[in-house]
């Protein structure tokens, strides 16, 4: 054996395992890019600035957006107290209280819109008091979504709140701080981060979110039940263009949200 | 005045029972014991952040066992110093104050002055994690002081930074209690460090506090040989029977003038130990043949082992001695020492 050709397989015998690592780690990248990827590749610039010129298209894209948004909003104000309570507090019980935040994940999306209507249709007590319910509303939407992603955020909430050292609360404590103020300069500021990156997540599968949407809105129509309408109606180009034009705006979004999450900490550290 | 009585918590392994103790006004009293006695379990049910199962935490008289911690005035400080991250140096020191709702120029008065006392004035726009642990631990130490606390309760503050900063931590905490007259708590695992600061010690053993007393007192007089063991004290042995002022110990007998039917351990200091070539004669002092095992430093002096027989001693002698006396292994030698110099625990 000659020397390099030594020098090569001691090499090889060094990093092998991290580059199957690596390699396994490849194929899943590629497996997420390559249907995404395909599909941009394939939709032409004329089809995009079609389908964003269509004021139905645009339209839906902002239900589907801010309905989302309000479903975030709607369970921040809820959530993050479960999320402090369940990573803070040791009682009978919160292994229950877990397994039911974690239940919207596990039923079928559709179910859940069905069982959503029995709460917010027309036949439910809010669906008499409203006269109609929430049916068919920007509002229904947002339930339905909210119901399918509050997981994501109360999870992330729940792990930043026990990311938080116990120990900063207990001096704050001691310093004269009552709970209340404990929680709100101590503890949400140090675990705001991973909060936001939690909403983050809600709000993106909310706005994915079809199964539980269609059951309690068809119309106002949200963007992924356009893609659905579209693909049955018109055929696959028709149904891409809008999926695209969802996809990079939602991009655009996240990436821009992330930057300014990452500008609020470094700021928060340097202040 | 803080008084503690008969507090009682099981915790996990820990099984605490009936520890009492008072702390005066002004006092430096230090809280001294191996990790994992429930030292620190002890402070945090000062501090009102554990509550006791059984037993009341008074102060002044006032049954304070209930009360939250935001309303006690008592500060801790952490051997992690656990700052806020999040905040600057000026912020974290500013914390409490805030949290009394002081006025902003008084806060900041208070901050300055503070600052300027712990010497970390031009810290106070830094975030903590950019300090060294010595200036993390002064942080700390300023932000317990600027809510003019009634005690000030230290776990272990001083463990976690080198020796020399240990050394100017200590110098800095005894002048907050003398020039701020803050009663404080302080616990520690090193008996040198409570005999440096405390006014008073109180040793904690297997969760029980055995022993409260002034420094020179307890290192004179511990209340049992295992306090004396902790604190280091060497030639503590341990009598199997006492016949008059003669105790049994390891087969040899030890006449001790303050012996007692209850003498259980005795107690001799390195010191007071002479060894010599030839014996004396004096029937009013002990004295062994024994022989030379090993010897190692102690500071300035060296520390001699010594067998006679089962019995094992050392002996505290200066360099001179130890070249007069050509210690060398399996050297023979007398020891002889004063029935009058036994301590009887």
């Amino acid at each position: 054996m000659s020397e390099n050709a030594h020098k090569k397989s001691s090499l090889f015998r060094r990093w092998w395992f991290e580059l199957l690592l690596g390699a396994l780690g490849a194929c899943l990248l590629l497996f997420v890019l390559a249907p995404l990827g395909g599909m941009i590749y394939a939709t032409s610039i004329g089809e995009l600035s079609q389908a964003a010129a269509e004021d139905a298209v645009i339209q839906s894209i902002k239900i589907t957006l801010l309905a989302a948004l309000f479903a975030t909003a709607g369970s921040a104000i809820f959530g993050i107290p479960l999320a402090y309570l369940l990573a803070r507090k040791r009682f009978f019980g919160r292994s229950l209280l877990l397994a039911i935040v974690d239940l919207p994940i596990i039923i079928p999306h559709s179910a859940a819109g069905i069982a959503l209507l029995m709460v917010i249709g027309r036949n439910s007590l809010i669906g008499k008091l409203t006269g109609g319910g929430l049916i068919s509303t920007t509002a229904g939407i947002s339930v339905a979504m909210a119901f399918v992603s509050l997981p994501f955020l109360v999870n992330a909430a729940r792990e930043a709140f026990a990311a938080v050292p116990l120990r900063l609360e207990r001096v704050a404590r001691t310093l004269g701080a009552s709970p209340q103020r404990v929680f709100f300069t101590i503890s949400l500021p140090l675990a705001w981060r991973g909060i936001l990156s939690g909403m983050i997540l809600m709000w993106g599968r909310g706005i994915s979110e079809f199964g539980a949407v269609l059951i309690i809105a068809y119309h106002p129509m949200t963007t992924p039940v356009m893609v659905y309408q579209r693909f049955n109606d018109y055929g696959l180009s028709a149904a891409r263009a809008v999926a695209v034009l969802l996809i990079v705006i939602c991009i655009a979004v996240f990436i821009a949200l992330r930057l300014v999450s990452r500008i609020g900490a470094s700021e928060g550290r340097d202040a | 005045m803080l008084e503690l009585k008969l507090i009682s918590k099981r915790l996990g392994a820990m099984d605490m029972t009936g520890v009492s103790m008072r702390l005066e006004r002004g006092e430096y009293f230090a809280l001294l014991g191996p990790t994992g006695v429930g030292k620190t379990v002890l402070i945090e049910i000062i501090a009102g952040l554990i509550r006791p199962d059984a037993g009341g935490v008074f102060w002044d008289g006032v049954d304070i066992t209930s009360d939250p911690p935001e309303n006690r005035g008592f500060a801790v400080v952490y051997q992690d110093y656990a700052l806020f991250p999040h905040l600057s140096v000026e912020k974290n020191i500013a914390y409490g104050a805030k949290s009394a709702r002081a006025d902003t120029a008084e806060i900041s008065a208070r901050t300055a002055r503070l600052a300027d006392m712990l010497g970390i004035t031009e810290l106070l726009p830094r975030k903590p994690d950019t300090l060294s642990g010595g200036q993390q631990q002064r942080t700390a130490i300023a932000r317990a002081l600027a809510t003019e606390p009634k005690l000030l309760l230290l776990d272990e503050p001083l463990s976690a930074l080198d020796t020399n900063t240990r050394t100017r931590l200590r110098g800095e905490l005894k002048r907050i209690n003398a020039e701020l007259g803050t009663t404080i708590l302080h616990i520690t695992h090193e008996p040198e460090e409570a005999m440096a600061l405390a006014d008073r010690i109180g040793v904690m053993l297997d969760y029980r506090l055995r022993q409260i007393a002034e420094p020179e007192e307890l290192f004179r007089r511990p209340s049992d040989a295992e306090v004396a063991k902790f604190l280091g004290i060497r030639n503590v042995l341990t009598v199997s029977s006492v016949q008059d002022d003669i105790c049994e110990v390891s087969g040899q007998r030890i006449r001790a003038s303050a012996a007692t039917e209850s003498t259980r351990h005795i107690w001799i200091m390195p010191e007071e130990l002479l060894l010599s070539d030839q014996p004396f004669t004096s029937s009013a002092l002990n004295q062994f043949k024994c022989t030379v095992i090993d010897w190692d430093h102690s500071d300035a002096l060296l520390a001699v082992q010594l067998a006679c027989g089962d019995l094992r001693l050392v002996a505290l002698i200066t360099y001179t001695s130890f070249q007069q006396l050509k210690i060398e292994p399996d050297r023979e030698l007398y020891v002889t020492f004063k029935s009058s110099a036994i301590h009887c625990l």
